[in-house]
């Protein structure tokens, strides 16, 4: 898909300069979710990080995780701060735990219907929004319920 | 070995704050709010700018110690500090390191401050305008998710769905703030109640945040003196002592606006400040007279209230009703001077000075023999902070 959940003219996200986070967004525009995970232990860590907490290792790897998770908390967004959303009307905001990947959490818009009911717990599967015609081009981690 | 505590060194000898305005409204420059406040804080502890010799602030304030005390005149600086890290969370922090600072023999006069002219600046409530973002923001920014409300929102959505908590905690909170803003001229909300309809026919910010849930924004200046307990005594006001100060966060708490990844979502962050709080002070919460809790949003405070023992979160719906949280007679009277909400968005400060003012007898919905007053700053950011001020009787 290359229709956005919300409208175009929000900022565009871009790994740091440095590449800590590149992996995860490259995977993203080939359709995986890419975790840290500490080798020697088995623990997932995200957002992106130099260091494994667990240990202090210099030493983490990028995997594939799967694209499937649960809403762990949500907002309905109504009042915007950006120009772009000025009239995007409500939006969800869903705050998504991962079980096949330590529980990490990331962020998303919960895709349909904006006014849904939200229940705490729903099961979400990944839907993968690219941007091809950004620049730079980018791909969005969304989710739908499952 | 000498038990390690701020515990009774330090008091709090002088307050002051310029009006407070809507932001954008200030009609002179944020350095000049800041000097103006300091100075008033100097006149009302019966001391003189030029003796100021340390300054601590927060929320990387933009008015720095070596220009303030070199306008001022101050006659040496010895104490230049800044608490890094979680915004308004640092108010209470920035007070305990002006006690640490004169407890530890590095200065002998604090001045703590804060200034806001946020039309000659940028605003808080306001998304990025850059055309892209990176790092812990290129995961929030893209989805919509970009001020404080838009962040701060799901960790209360959490904690409200695993404690079944309804939108009446929140709006009692709220309602005290605007019931006490009406007793107070300082205020910006002075005159301007709010009722339990208005607030339910407010729109939403970001659910669970109604408008009236979310903290203004201000200009204005605010700033505390603080000196040695043995130097109080011969000052002109009734010395707020320093029993206790806590700053921190618990494990793992990211920075905003990576607090998704929180383990703790649910979570104002300060169940392991509290403790070394109450300790250190030598008092525990039932002891506590009168509170002032840094609203950014109501569901902050509720957190808030809970981790520093007041209620536990299944006796939240209970507790939080409006007649408990008002002076003079209120269980536990709250945000007394209007608060971030409806007194002022001195990024919290203003709650420090409340709970001087709450220990002189000087509030303007003043609770009756008040002894220990705390004053707590910025939940669900990180770093957080407490500070417990208490009369004479109490050390």
């Amino acid at each position: 898909m290359s229709q956005g959940y919300l409208p175009p003219g929000l900022p565009i996200p871009v790994p740091e300069r440095n590449g800590l986070s590149a992996p995860f967004w490259e995977g993203l525009k080939e359709e995986r979710i890419r975790v840290q995970r500490n080798p020697a232990t088995g623990v997932f860590q995200f957002p992106p990080q130099w260091i494994a907490y667990d240990t202090q290792s210099f030493e983490l790897e990028w995997v594939d995780v799967a694209p499937r998770g649960r809403i762990f908390s949500w907002t309905r967004v109504w009042h915007p701060v950006h120009p772009a959303l000025r009239d995007a009307g409500p939006y969800i905001v869903v705050v998504v735990e991962l079980p096949q990947a330590g529980n990490v959490r990331m962020l998303g818009n919960l895709l349909g219907d904006p006014r849904q009911d939200v229940e705490i717990g729903a099961e979400v599967e990944a839907v993968f929004e690219h941007h091809p015609d950004a620049d730079p081009p980018y791909t969005l981690l969304q989710w739908r319920l499952a | 070995m000498t038990r390690r505590s701020l515990r009774g060194a330090t008091a709090v000898v002088g307050v002051g704050e310029t009006t407070y305005y809507r932001h954008g409204q200030a009609p002179e420059a944020e350095f000049v709010l800041c000097l103006k406040a300091i100075i008033a804080a100097c006149r009302d502890a019966g001391l003189d700018p030029t003796d100021i010799d340390g300054f601590a602030s927060y929320s990387n304030d933009r008015n720095d110690p070596p220009s303030l005390a070199t306008a001022l005149g101050c006659k040496e600086l010895r104490f230049s500090n800044m608490q890094w890290g979680g915004g308004g969370g640092g108010g209470a922090g920035a007070m305990a390191n002006a006690a640490a600072a004169i407890t530890g023999g590095l200065a002998d006069c604090v001045v703590v401050y804060r200034a806001l002219a946020q039309g000659q600046f940028g605003r808080f409530g306001q998304g990025p305008q850059a055309r892209t973002v990176n790092g812990d923001l290129a995961l929030t920014v893209p989805y919509g998710q970009m001020s404080p409300a838009q962040w701060y929102a799901p960790k209360v959505m959490r904690f409200m769905h695993e404690h079944d908590i309804g939108q009446e905690a929140l709006r009692a909170i709220a309602m005290a703030s605007y019931h006490h803003a009406q007793s107070n001229p300082r205020a910006v909300m002075y005159g301007r109640p709010l009722t339990e309809e208005a607030y339910d026919a407010s729109r939403w910010i970001t659910e669970p945040f109604h408008l009236y849930d979310c903290c203004q924004e201000n200009d204005g200046a605010a700033a505390l003196i603080l000196v040695s307990a043995e130097r109080a005594k011969d000052l002109k006001q009734t010395p707020a002592y320093v029993l206790g100060a806590a700053i921190g966060a618990g494990y793992r708490v990211h920075s905003t606006p990576a607090g998704f990844a929180t383990p703790d979502l649910a979570s104002s962050h300060f169940k392991t400040l509290a403790p070394r709080l109450y300790e250190m002070a030598g008092v525990g919460p039932s002891d506590v007279d009168v509170v002032q809790c840094y609203e950014n949003f109501t569901g902050g405070v509720l957190m808030a209230l809970v981790e520093h023992g007041f209620f536990a979160p299944d006796e939240a719906m209970e507790f939080l009703k409006l007649e408990n949280l008002l002076a003079p007679s209120g269980k536990l009277p709250l945000n007394t001077s209007g608060g971030n909400l409806a007194e002022c968005y001195m990024h919290g400060l203003e709650l420090q000075i409340e709970a001087v003012r709450q220990l002189r007898g000087e509030a303007t919905s003043q609770v009756p023999d008040v002894n220990v007053s705390l004053a707590a700053a910025g939940p669900m950011v990180t770093p957080v902070s407490t500070i417990l001020l208490g009369s004479e009787a109490v050390l």
